[in-house]
């Protein structure tokens, strides 16, 4: 049943969600009061979550968590669909694509290095890395459009077959996603340009580059599918 | 006697929890329309949704009208009444009972009842609002394009959604996918500020197992949410591209008026699967905030601690889990394999399990309990008596052998209408009539809110009891009219023309509601800060109703859960969650009892 690919993703999700409320919640009395200062576990910081996780970052990974069941259901529909019918066509996934692999790779990797260079206020590292990481990025989405041009000119258009219909529909929702993410890069490059300090902008750099490690390993796996089915 | 918890509170250290940045405004404008305070915020999502939620009672009315008095009123023709059916439900379900338990209360109460300033990210939440107003009027927008809304039923199956033949299919099915979108980009906004805000946000000594039971329902509902509705997104796009690309996910081949469609190969049933993977986590999107709240409103007016917390918690979880793993139960009679059928008949009766805990702690926490019949009382043991009689017909329709010739009758439309929509609705009330002395600092008056429960309470049943026996005698769902049908006898009709009147009664009575709600705003009594003696923290705030940024100067801090209510050997019947131990006087007339 194709619909596991979802509902592996969502046990992972509510297993880590239910071992973390368990580890707070086994053993605790609600119902006794408890005087200032008393007791880690059940006392008054208990339950907070750790200081490195900001309300940007639980942001973030809430959201990456929305992205991801998003993901995971278009595949498992992938997958279903593939089973149901027999009309489904297989389609020779343009070579292009590894180049445009290698894109998204460096530019996440650009954007990493931005982020190291803000933690350590090194300003022309920042501007270096924050250019070349959407650089690359742009040179990733033109890729996939030239992609689609291929494979359109090669006469494997979009209603002809589930499988390119789902070609262009996986790829499209991947490059959705970076462009909202290109659209936070943009601002930040837009505030240094105003003259923030790599200080200011650090957390937006941040959670940047996370997000692109995440659609990276998003494309990995969607790459993957297409080339393997 | 309700501020006696004041003069002993115990604040945050400044800084240490309190670090939020807050606009405020100075502008009408600001202060009240883009405004990013979430009690503001709460208001315009309550407000937006009760208006569209009363364009979905109308058209409640106007299908009763055709079915209770068939060919009586020449308004309503078969393409109207489909349309009335299809927008009544999206609207109810999604734009009503989401919009109004997340949006409105989830704003409202999440900051409040954690301790905390506001949401975590404000603009954003703000953005959350003004996009469900897009999505809102966009929906309205569909029922004036040429063709008008779509007929298609609230669940869009395709291929019939997008086919000729199906009312809205020149616009009004556009604007219906456009409007979930925007619905959809909207509450991620807002769901993500709710879920954070709740991870991150709340004050010292506010453990998880210190949360009021509303706050677990309407968070676990919250990230339900955010899981289920990528999957009815998926779903949209993919139609979109059949309908307006040509694509084949959904679309199988077709013949119309003798000529091929364009589409082959597509598989409806691939819809129903992501559809109901949404669907059925929708129904406890809107079950578990009830929940929540419910079991606040119990405590409070039973004035006695809720049975079992822990177990309550635990419960939320757990439905929260197992309804993503019985969606198939919707589809019994859609030609999957059988063996898979009874897969999900098994875990959609292991889910009744946490829901009956639920129900056995509520009774239970008024079990001995000193009951105070008030108004918001009312309707949570109202909700009880309905959600178990609308779960009952549930063990019925679970089960792959009932379900098959119960499928499509009025027995499932009696069933979903108790469980999930008056059930949930009787809450919204009683949680209106709770915590409107909050919100506005008088109270809602007293006799018209009893009328207003009665009627609306039996009534409900007068509309929707009956149903389950239409069920029983194979009336289907969904007709505009039955004509001549040798099988579904006369008293049928009668029977139909009773529910109408019903129904007709029950929506004339949400005017005395709503009279209420205005006249107590300008002449009710007027509130103080803790009217029902509650314990959680919006009922400790500084000011009432609470200004931006909710607390005074400091936040409180939490030192007790939010049940501490007629604690033996306490001179009060409650202790709110922010009194110190050390503050608690001793009941000095019980000779031999200390704390």
């Amino acid at each position: 049943m194709s619909m596991t690919v979802s509902l592996v993703f969502l046990a992972v999700l509510m297993a880590v969600f239910g071992g973390w409320l368990f580890s707070h919640s086994v053993g605790v009395r609600p119902w006794e009061a408890q005087a200032a200062g008393s007791g880690q576990r059940q006392g008054l910081g208990g339950g907070q979550l750790p200081a490195a996780a900001t309300a940007p970052r639980v942001g973030l990974a809430v959201f990456l968590a929305v992205a991801t069941s998003l993901f995971a259901l278009t595949v498992s529909a992938y997958l279903m669909r593939q089973e149901m019918a027999h009309d489904w066509r297989p389609l020779a996934v343009p070579g292009l694509l590894w180049w445009n692999t290698a894109c998204l790779v460096l530019g996440s990797v650009a954007l990493q290095l931005a982020w190291q260079a803000a933690r350590r206020d090194q300003l022309p590292r920042l501007w270096r890395g924050l250019l070349v990481g959407g650089g690359f990025t742009i040179a990733f989405i033109l890729g996939q459009a030239l992609a689609w041009w291929q494979l359109q000119s090669g006469g494997i258009t979009l209603a002809a077959n589930p499988a390119n219909a789902f070609f262009f529909l996986l790829t499209a929702l991947h490059a959705v996603h970076l462009l909202g993410g290109l659209f936070a890069w943009s601002r930040s490059l837009f505030r240094l340009q105003q003259g923030a300090t790599p200080a200011a902008v650090r957390q937006s750099v941040e959670l940047c580059a996370l997000y692109w490690h995440f659609l990276l390993v998003v494309w990995g796996i969607l790459f993957a599918l297409l080339l393997m089915t | 006697m309700a501020e006696h918890g004041q003069h002993s509170v115990q604040h945050a250290a400044a800084g240490e929890f309190d670090n939020m940045e807050l606009v405020h405004p100075k502008t009408f404008l600001g202060k009240y329309v883009w405004s990013q305070d979430a009690k503001v915020i709460a208001i315009q999502y309550g407000v937006t949704a009760i208006a569209i939620g009363l364009v979905a009672l109308v058209l409640s009315i106007l299908m009763r009208l055709q079915l209770g008095f068939p060919n009586t009123f020449s308004l309503i023709d078969p393409a109207s009444y489909l349309q009335y059916v299809t927008m009544h439900g999206m609207i109810m379900v999604v734009y009503l009972l989401t919009a109004l338990f997340l949006g409105a209360f989830g704003n409202y109460l999440i900051p409040l009842m954690c301790g905390a300033r506001d949401m975590a990210f404000p603009y954003l939440n703000m953005l959350s609002y003004w996009f469900y107003l897009a999505a809102v009027l966009i929906l309205m927008a569909s029922f004036f394009v040429p063709g008008g809304a779509t007929g298609a039923g609230w669940t869009l199956y395709p291929p019939q959604a997008i086919s000729p033949g199906t009312p809205g299919i020149d616009g009004g099915i556009l604007l219906m996918f456009a409007s979930l979108s925007v619905f959809i980009a909207g509450f991620t906004m807002g769901g993500l500020n709710y879920v954070v805000t709740v991870l991150q946000a709340r004050t010292r000594g506010m453990t998880l197992m210190r949360l009021p039971l509303t706050i677990w329902g309407i968070f676990m509902a919250t990230v339900m949410a955010l899981l289920a509705f990528p999957a009815l997104l998926v779903a949209i796009l993919m139609m979109l591209c059949d309908m307006l690309l040509g694509t084949s996910f959904f679309m199988p081949e077709m013949l119309n008026l003798g000529e091929p469609s364009a589409h082959e190969g597509g598989s409806p049933l691939l819809y129903q699967h992501l559809f109901w993977f949404f669907g059925h986590p929708e129904v406890y999107i809107v079950a578990l905030p009830a929940f929540g709240i419910v079991s606040d409103i119990l405590a409070t007016h039973a004035r006695k601690n809720i049975f079992g917390y822990r177990m309550m918690v635990w419960a939320i979880i757990i439905i929260a889990v197992l309804s993503f793993v019985v969606w198939a139960h919707h589809m019994f009679i859609s030609g999957m394999n059988p063996y898979f059928g009874f897969l999900f008949a098994t875990t959609t009766l292991i889910i009744a399990v946490p829901t009956a805990i639920k129900v056995y702690n509520w009774v239970l926490t008024l079990w001995r309990g000193n009951i105070r019949m008030t108004v918001p009382m009312l309707f949570a043991i109202g909700f009880i008596f309905t959600f178990v009689n609308g779960g009952l017909s549930g063990l019925f329709l679970g089960n792959v052998t009932v379900d098959v010739p119960l499928a499509d009758t009025y027995f499932v439309v009696g069933h979903f209408h108790m469980v999930m929509a008056v059930a949930p609705v009787l809450v919204v009330f009683g949680a209106i009539y709770h915590w409107y002395p909050k919100i506005t600092g008088r109270m809602l008056d007293d006799t018209l809110g009893k009328i207003h429960f009665w009627v609306t309470f039996l009534g409900t049943y007068a509309i929707f009891y009956p149903m389950h026996f239409m069920g029983f005698a194979g009336v289907p769902r969904r007709y505009y009219g039955y004509g001549e049908t040798s099988y579904i006898p006369d008293s049928m009709q009668a029977l139909n023309a009773f529910m109408s009147v019903a129904a007709i009664i029950v929506a004339l009575v949400q005017l005395v509601f709503f009279y209420n709600l205005v006249r107590s705003y300008f002449h009710g009594r007027e509130a103080g800060p803790n009217p029902w003696q509650a314990t959680t923290l919006e009922w400790q705030t500084e000011h009432t109703p609470p200004r931006h940024g909710n607390f005074g100067a400091e936040l409180p801090v939490v030192y007790r859960w939010a049940y501490d209510y007629g604690v033996p050997g306490a001179k009060h019947d409650f202790l709110p969650q922010n009194m110190p131990p050390e503050a608690v006087e001793a009941d000095d007339t019980v000779p031999g009892r200390r704390s």
